[in-house]
């Protein structure tokens, strides 16, 4: 029998503990985070550049590809208009890419034209052929950009349709083939921040399996696996990725990754992937054979759960803290190999551009004769920006996610 | 000192397993590509290519080129030779690049050591003034910028403008300093931010309150109570710098046109020429498996808290 002061008391309690929020590990995190001013400034410049990096096909940025060796080779920055496509060389319509484009609108919709009126089949067939080599080759964007994915296709449309044949001057300059620099760094970004990025996620897909699995195995299955971490860790990797990737170049070898489907910057993505596990591997297992013994792993084993789902459920969402903060401090080395690969001439290959392989063009042209300062300095300086920022970020969540500071500032 | 000796073997095992495992690879990589050394040359009659192929071993069966070529490593110290440097032995080759990397590394790190450690003390010592702030900004540069950038910066800045250092060649001193300083830059800064973290730890500890409490000078507190604990984490880091600086003369040996063994593996590795690519990475392996337990060893000797296994 409950008496009234009895319920009344259940209730203030009751009353009381509404009011109080729990604060989980990431909103605890995240409020130390927001704190850190470097970190933030940080967090802002990476979400900034990621997404200028994605809506680069949008900007009214001059060519990337588009060579002028007449009369624009190493142009100092200046704030003179470029109308895109106006090189004489290129020789389109109007000297305008919209001109271009309207003519060669004109001349698909002639072919097409010729198509419906032939009644041949064999004619029609032909006549569409030629439409599909034509939008290959003579597509005025196939002379300025190289390669566009559907999508960037589709962004760049959208560009011409709004922006017209205004680009945005050379404010960065033009480099050794009077290419425009702020085109290239914009370009450059999506590689090098693709590279950095992929790269990173399939060293984290590999070390947190293999770490978690280790961990929560334990015993020889996890003494085996972390011998062999051992032996792989005094790998002279950088060496061994040079050997890999000159072999990944053979003609032959690089035949056959194209008769399977997959291009040779996707393998280059996945090998230097491939060798950054290793610590995360390290950590994630420290982690693991820490958690295996607390009671929520011991229900979920008693209620029958398989090993695989443990893991993957139950143990590898309790470690993403500290994954999270590797990623963000493996990102930048990655980053730094692929510029060092770049430089040394086997990374990313030309017409592609990334960061790496501006700063090679930078290198060559820094002589004494004439300084052509501006084609090292914003390459170089997008490179070191981006690995502060992600050095910052890094380091501010390893303190913010530290649970030694939980509930303190 | 048994500890050590047996430590020692094990690590030799290990490192005898590795290269084992490094060289499977390679030879695996090498003969799965397409061709030989001779079958390009344009015009060879295939008798004479034939009896080339005999005189290296190429007409075997790939098991017994295998064995050969690990025998011959093993008990004659024979790499083989170049694909593509003409008249040239892997061992020549290694002869040859090895002590230009060695003294260039060895430089760079001294060179790393001294400037990160004092840079790291001066900015603990004089914390929160505008000293460690200049550090600090300085360290994080030499972090984040790569030193490819660094070091065509300093040839146009100290070779060019002022002429200070002569811009290519090797030999004298003068030639080493300026790869050796840019190579020992990213290393000094990430020696220098250990050190500082490390200092300002240390001298939070009782020790040193009580070193400071007996009326010690101050700077002798620093030298003999505080610094020998907060270089700790730099023995550690030596392993990890040890393989960077390796890295990193790959390309420095690239910009100043060294004759190292770094321009020689990207030679090779740009060229296709397979033994040499692989004899360095076996060489690679070696001085990295030796320098990380010489670190090892070093940091158990300074900490005896720290056991050897």
């Amino acid at each position: 029998m409950m008496t009234d002061s009895n319920r009344e008391t259940l209730e203030r309690i009751l009353a009381e503990s509404k009011g109080i929020h729990g604060v989980s590990l990431w909103q605890d995190a995240w409020r130390r985070l927001r704190r850190n001013k470097t970190a933030m400034i940080s967090l802002v410049f990476l979400i900034l550049l990621a997404v200028m990096a994605f809506i680069t096909p949008l900007l009214p940025l001059q060519s990337p590809i588009d060579k002028d060796l007449n009369n624009r080779r190493f142009l100092p920055p200046n704030l003179q208009a470029v109308v895109m496509g106006s090189r004489a060389d290129l020789k389109f319509e109007g000297g305008t890419l919209t001109g271009e484009m309207a003519k060669f609108d004109k001349m698909i919709v002639a072919l097409q034209e010729d198509a419906a009126q032939t009644g041949d089949a064999d004619e029609q067939q032909k006549i569409a052929e030629s439409i599909q080599s034509r939008m290959e080759v003579e597509h005025p964007f196939n002379q300025l950009w190289n390669e566009l994915d559907p999508l960037s296709w589709k962004m760049t449309e959208i560009r011409i349709a709004v922006f017209g044949d205004y680009s945005i001057p050379s404010v960065f300059g033009t480099d050794k083939l009077g290419r425009d620099l702020l085109a290239r760094v914009f370009w450059g970004a999506r590689v090098s921040l693709i590279v950095g990025v992929i790269a990173a996620l399939v060293s984290l897909i590999i070390g947190v399996s293999y770490g978690a699995i280790a961990g929560y195995f334990g015993g020889h299955i996890d003494a085996a696996m972390m011998r062999l971490v051992d032996v792989l860790y005094s790998v002279p990797f950088f060496f061994v990725v040079i050997f890999l990737l000159t072999f990944l170049g053979e003609p032959d070898v690089k035949a056959w990754f194209d008769s399977v489907g997959v291009d040779q910057i996707m393998v280059f993505y996945i090998t230097i992937g491939a060798i950054y596990w290793l610590t995360m591997s390290r950590v994630v297992r420290g982690q693991v054979l820490a958690l295996r013994h607390e009671q929520f792993i011991e229900a979920a084993q008693t209620i029958g759960a398989s090993p695989p789902r443990i893991i993957f459920r139950h143990l590898v969402p309790n470690v993403m803290g500290v994954v999270i903060v590797y990623l963000t401090l493996t990102i930048p080395s990655v980053m730094l190999f692929e510029a060092f690969l770049s430089f040394l001439g086997m990374g990313v290959a030309p017409p592609d551009v990334s960061w790496g392989l501006l700063l090679n063009d930078g290198i060559e042209a820094l002589s004494i004769i004439k300084i052509f300062w501006w084609v090292v300095l914003f390459p170089g300086a997008a490179l070191a920006f981006t690995l502060f920022a992600l050095n910052f970020l890094g380091d501010g969540l390893r303190d913010a996610l530290d649970p030694r500071m939980k509930n303190r500032d | 000192m048994r500890d050590l000796a047996g430590y020692i073997l094990k690590r030799g095992l290990w490192m005898v397993l590795t290269l084992w495992v490094v060289y499977s690879i390679s030879f695996a990589l090498m003969r799965s590509v397409p061709g030989n050394p001779f079958s390009s040359e344009r015009g060879m009659p295939p008798a004479i290519e034939l009896q080339m192929k005999a005189r290296y071993n190429l007409d075997a069966p790939i098991m017994q080129q295998y064995v050969d070529i690990l025998k011959g490593i093993v008990f004659r110290g024979d790499m083989g030779w170049s694909y593509k440097l003409e008249d040239y032995s892997v061992n020549q080759v290694i002869a040859e690049g090895f002590p230009v990397s060695a003294s260039l590394a060895i430089f760079a790190l001294v060179f790393a050591l001294i400037l990160g450690i004092t840079a790291g003390v001066i900015s603990a010592v004089y914390r929160r003034t505008p000293a460690d702030t200049a550090l600090m900004m300085a360290a994080v540069l030499g972090i984040a910028v790569p030193n490819f950038v660094i070091a065509s910066i300093a040839i146009l800045l100290f070779v060019f403008m002022l002429q200070l250092f002569p811009a290519a060649g090797w030999g004298t001193l003068s030639q080493i300093a300026l790869p050796a300083l840019c190579l020992g830059m990213p290393i000094a800064a990430y020696i220098a931010r250990l050190t500082r973290t490390g200092m300002l730890e240390t001298m939070t500890k009782d020790h040193v309150r009580t070193a400071f409490a007996k009326g010690l000078p101050r700077h002798k507190v620093i030298t003999r109570h505080v610094l020998p604990g907060a270089l700790l984490p730099v023995v550690s880091y030596l392993g990890p710098a040890v393989a960077r600086v390796l890295t990193g003369s790959v390309v420095l040996e690239k910009i100043f046109a060294l004759p190292g063994m770094g321009s020689h593996f990207i030679n090779a590795a740009l060229q296709r020429d397979y033994t040499v690519a692989m004899g360095m990475v076996l060489i690679y392996t070696v001085l990295l498996f030796v320098m990380n337990t010489l670190v090892d060893i070093t940091y158990s000797i300074i900490d005896p808290r720290v056991k050897l296994q």
